[in-house]
């Protein structure tokens, strides 16, 4: 075996032309198709993350005007939640999951000489998973039940808003002024917004203490399961509508009155969507692999018929059909293991590379306020796959190569050696 | 060595049929110096190839060495030309990638000789051709006599009983050539067998007994006794 290897080697150094362009080909040929299936992969990604930056089975409510007379009420009433209405939901509709009220309030928030002017969210603690927030190790801890219940003036602050009020200085357990009235730091989010600007975190109850006194709010978000289709998403939705107009007292059929943002309805559709893109990825890849195995074999093709003198001689002189066979596959699979491991390696390095670069480039970038909207990200191939596809070529590879060379032992020695 | 009887061939094309050896009866024994001539067309390198199992025949009977060469298959053809059969072309058939020394060993690869040893091997016969200064290098950078000498060596890296050779000298100058047939004198003088096809006269009287060959048929044969050339009419012109 060895003595065949070294005889394979030989042929091969001694062939570089032949072997440097075969492998050329070969090595291209992959390298595109990791290359491809790594720009569809990132594409994928970048919708994929989109989503994830908050939970995809999300309900947001909002109160509207109502835009049809109902139980001899007029048309035009504005209408607002209570807490009575998160009670509601949250017994009375079956699906939901984690539940918060929200309210918002712009206030100036100093630290020292430091101050600005932000938004600042009551919240109850499940609002941290529907947004999926981000607290760090070290960077300590989310509003809670506790908070809740004994309205405590405890505050979670972006990023963005710790920087530019502490600059090199520890924010957690320090006082910062909102309004008029001091709030503890107890958390810092990192999870940049993707709209609008950076937000303070406080508990609803006191939220609503201090700068709501009439109770209203107007809006509630929760999470859902059990939804899978867009059918059980419109069903739902017309269930949840008709239960809040008998709680708020509007028409079920008036659309003014409650608008609802069912983020999983969304999530369906896009996935449809989605579904057409991994379609259209998928096409790319397999018509990819087909280029390859059409350049790859192609180039082992030629190799193997331009030997054909070089068969005849070696028949001539004592081989037999199946050591000039071996020797042609062993050539094959030689050159297309090694140069498709070449192309794989360069493939995935360069996908690999882009994402470093990526990751590189929204790490190094300063908070902002621009949306972080994203339709490429991470644009690496499953080395599986990568494997697999590789594998595919060097079989198509060694075929291309077989067939030839079968023709070409098949033929009487003397025909062979007449070929240029 | 060689018997031959009413061996025929064609060759078959879209357009046309062609009987290029119409009844060959032929019989050589071992050790003797046989050339065989003719005019282009006449069958001469088909009968060689025939001879050397790189072709195959239509009809009529071939035994090399007591063996019915007919029917048979890749294996056992390819194992009598390595063993039996040592071939020397007109075009040389070097491997041009491969050195004048690995293109001499090239036959014993195909025995599972070690390269070590096939290796010297292949240097005492190029050392044996006056070669061994150029056992390293391509056959592009040698002349046409080295090349042919080279070919020769491969025909008898691996110690055949047969040496065929197909117009060896067609393509050398008048001082190459004599040094060509000197050397296959002198491998026929240790008592090979050998065998020239060639359209050149000077050639064929260098050997010992010359058959012509006309329209597929033998025609007449030479023989040398004691230095005189005696021809012979083939019977029926066909058959001796």
């Amino acid at each position: 075996m060895s003595d065949q290897l070294q005889e394979i080697i030989d042929t091969l150094k001694k062939n570089k032309m032949r072997t440097a362009l075969t492998g050329l080909s070969v090595s291209w040929g992959i390298f595109i198709l990791i290359v491809l299936l790594g720009a569809g992969n990132g594409l994928k990604n970048g919708v994929m993350q989109n989503f994830s930056s908050r939970a995809v089975n999300r309900i947001n409510l909002w109160p509207g005007t109502t835009s049809i007379p109902h139980n001899g009420l007029k048309s035009g009433r504005n209408l607002s939640f209570t807490e009575s209405e998160v009670a509601l939901i949250r017994n009375e509709v079956e699906e939901s999951r984690q539940i918060t009220a929200r309210m918002n309030s712009t206030q100036t928030i100093a630290y020292r000489k430091e101050y600005g002017s932000y938004s600042v969210r009551g919240v109850m603690p499940a609002y941290f998973d529907i947004e999926k927030l981000i607290i760090g190790t070290g960077e300590g801890r989310f509003i809670n039940r506790l908070d809740m219940h004994e309205e405590n003036k405890v505050i979670v602050l972006d990023k963005k808003i710790a920087d530019l009020l502490f600059r090199n200085e520890e924010p957690l357990g320090k006082q910062v002024k909102v309004g008029q009235l001091m709030f503890t730091v107890i958390g810092i989010n990192s999870k940049r917004q993707q709209w609008g600007g950076p937000n303070a975190y406080i508990p609803f109850s006191t939220a609503q203490t201090i700068f709501n006194p009439n109770g209203k709010f107007y809006q509630i978000s929760f999470t859902v399961d059990g939804l899978t289709t867009e059918k059980e998403n419109d069903y739902f939705n017309e269930s949840l509508r008709s239960l809040m107009s008998h709680r708020l007292n509007f028409s079920p059929d008036d659309q003014q009155a409650l608008w609802i943002n069912n983020a999983q309805k969304e999530y369906v559709e896009t996935m449809k969507i989605f579904g057409g893109i991994t379609l259209f990825v998928g096409i790319i890849g397999i018509l990819t692999l087909i280029a390859g195995i059409v350049g790859v074999s192609n180039i082992m093709l030629v190799s193997v018929k331009e030997r054909t003198r070089e068969i005849g001689i070696r028949k001539a002189i004592g081989a037999t059909p199946m050591a000039i066979l071996k020797t042609i596959i062993l050539e094959s699979i030689f050159i297309t293991t090694f140069f498709g491991y070449i192309g794989m390696m360069l493939g995935i390095g360069l996908t690999e590379l882009i994402n470093f670069v990526m990751i590189q480039s929204t790490n190094g970038k300063p908070v902002t306020d621009e949306p972080q909207m994203s339709v490429f990200t991470n644009p690496t191939v499953d080395i599986g796959y990568a494997l697999f596809a590789t594998i595919i070529l060097i079989i198509a590879g060694v075929i291309a190569g077989y067939l030839p060379a079968r023709k070409a032992v098949r033929v009487q020695p003397i025909e062979a050696m007449r070929q240029e | 060595m060689i018997h031959i009887r009413q061996l025929h061939k064609s060759y078959h094309t879209e357009a046309l049929s062609l009987h290029v050896l119409k009844g060959i009866d032929l019989s050589i024994e071992a050790g003797e110096y046989v050339s065989i001539m003719g005019a282009s067309g006449s069958g001469k390198s088909t009968l060689l190839n025939i001879l050397g199992i790189l072709d195959t025949y239509d009809a009529g009977e071939y035994h090399l060495n007591g063996s019915l060469i007919r029917n048979l298959s890749e294996k056992q053809a390819a194992r009598y030309r390595n063993e039996m059969i040592g071939f020397v072309f007109q075009s040389f058939n070097l491997i041009n990638f491969k050195n004048a020394l690995e293109n001499v060993a090239l036959p014993l690869y195909y025995k599972k000789v070690s390269r070590k040893k096939r290796n010297i091997i292949a240097m005492e016969h190029l050392d044996r051709m006056g070669l061994k200064e150029w056992a390293h290098h391509m056959p592009n950078e040698l002349s046409g006599g080295q090349k042919q000498r080279v070919a020769i060596a491969r025909a008898m890296i691996s110690n055949p009983k047969v040496i065929l050779a197909d117009e060896p000298t067609g393509a050398l100058d008048s001082k190459t050539t004599e040094e060509v047939m000197e050397v296959l004198t002198g491998l026929n003088g240790e008592g090979i067998t050998t065998i020239i096809v060639t359209h050149e006269k000077s050639v064929a009287d260098a050997t010992n007994r010359i058959i012509h060959l006309r329209d597929g048929m033998i025609e007449t044969e030479t023989r040398k006794n004691n230095g005189i050339h005696e021809t012979f009419l083939s019977p029926n012109n066909s058959t001796l």
